[in-house]
């Protein structure tokens, strides 16, 4: 992939991210002020088709735009292979893809009984 | 700022000698009312020490030979006025930063002419002598932004004063890619599309972060970092197929 693509995946997903991000915060804030329960938010998080589109889209995302951003920062700041660095955040990406999936299926409905 | 009295005063001058490895030999040279730093360096050659390496041509603005690091950031040296940067009757002059040094004030600028290429900078003209000129409508909104970007002379200040290209020996710099900027709206260069890949990749546009000092320090009041946002701003629509023109 050139840097040009890689540049635009991630400045694109920064503006998907950024209101995703903005009503994730304010949901965490609403959630933990109001006194909700553990069981009363899975209740909630399960009762939708809206929250797994919501943070699948989340994750996704994130998945894209984290990785680009640390191989910027890794080839700029450490001496390290740069074909290291690639196969490395490649690995990352798909960590944080793994992971954020796996979190959006138990919270909202694949992992509750 | 100092008040410099005219002939009764002088001048101390640190100037760098030597090349990685040298050391600063102070000067006294008079202070004159109007004195350029190019003035107080050539002085210092013909009076104090004939072996100093340093470059200059026109000494009025034109050529971009001349910059040096005066008190610690890059000018020309030859539309400076010492009284504008002296500080307590004192000058430092040291040579620009981020190029090899040869000798004294002067440097190797060849990485940066050779990043100017790198960065796309080669105009492909698409017309001989013999077919008519291209009209070129001056309102147009493509030639406005290439105006705003076409009077760099090459002075290499914009590059010195960057702590990316300070920090990224990859980076191709402002300068390039200001020069980029302006071939990407030049309706007669002929390589538009291969000039906006050498100016995304590796090195170019995207290692910009935008911290503005080669707009700040431009003698001719350029801004760089301008142009450099436009190249992103064209690269991303180009992604989506959009192309900004």
């Amino acid at each position: 992939m050139t840097e040009a693509r890689l540049f635009a995946l991630q400045r694109l997903s920064a503006m998907v991210l950024a209101p995703l991000v903005l009503v994730h915060v304010v949901v965490i804030i609403y959630a933990t002020r109001s006194g909700l329960s553990a069981d009363a938010l899975l209740e909630r998080t399960t009762s939708s088709f809206l929250w797994p589109l919501f943070y699948g889209l989340f994750v996704v995302v994130a998945a894209i735009h984290a990785p680009i951003g640390l191989r910027n920062v890794l080839r700029e700041w450490t001496p390290l292979p740069r074909r290291g660095v690639d196969g490395a955040v490649a690995v990352f990406a798909l960590v944080l893809l793994a992971l954020g999936l796996r979190a959006v299926w138990a919270v909202t409905g694949g992992g509750v009984p | 700022m100092t008040e410099i009295k005219p002939e009764t005063d002088t001048l101390e001058v640190r100037i760098w000698r030597g090349r990685d490895d040298g050391r600063f030999e102070t000067y006294e040279v008079p202070a004159r009312e109007n004195q350029t730093v190019l003035d107080v360096v050539s002085e210092v050659q013909r009076h104090h020490e004939p072996a100093l390496a340093y470059r200059f041509s026109c000494r009025v603005g034109v050529c971009g030979s001349c910059a040096m690091t005066v008190n610690g950031r890059p000018r020309w040296t030859c539309r400076t006025h010492v009284q504008k940067v002296a500080r307590e009757g004192a000058l430092t002059i040291e040579p620009l930063r981020s190029m090899p040094r040869i000798k004294d004030l002067a440097t190797d600028m060849s990485d940066f002419f050779d990043k100017w290429h790198r960065a796309g900078g080669r105009f492909e003209g698409t017309r001989t002598r013999h077919d008519p000129i291209q009209p070129v409508d001056p309102e147009s909104r493509a030639r406005k932004t290439a105006n705003a970007g076409i009077e760099c002379i090459n002075c290499a200040v914009c590059y010195a004063a960057c702590d990316v290209v300070a920090w990224d020996d990859d980076y191709v710099g402002p300068a390039a890619l200001n020069r980029a900027w302006t071939l990407l709206n030049d309706e007669k260069h002929g390589d538009r599309r291969g000039t906006l890949d050498a100016a995304t990749a590796a090195g170019g546009c995207g290692s910009c972060h935008t911290q503005g000092s080669c707009m700040k320090s431009c003698p001719v009041g350029i801004s760089p970092t301008r142009s450099i946002a436009g190249i992103k701003r064209m690269s991303l629509l180009d992604f989506l197929n959009m192309r900004g023109q």
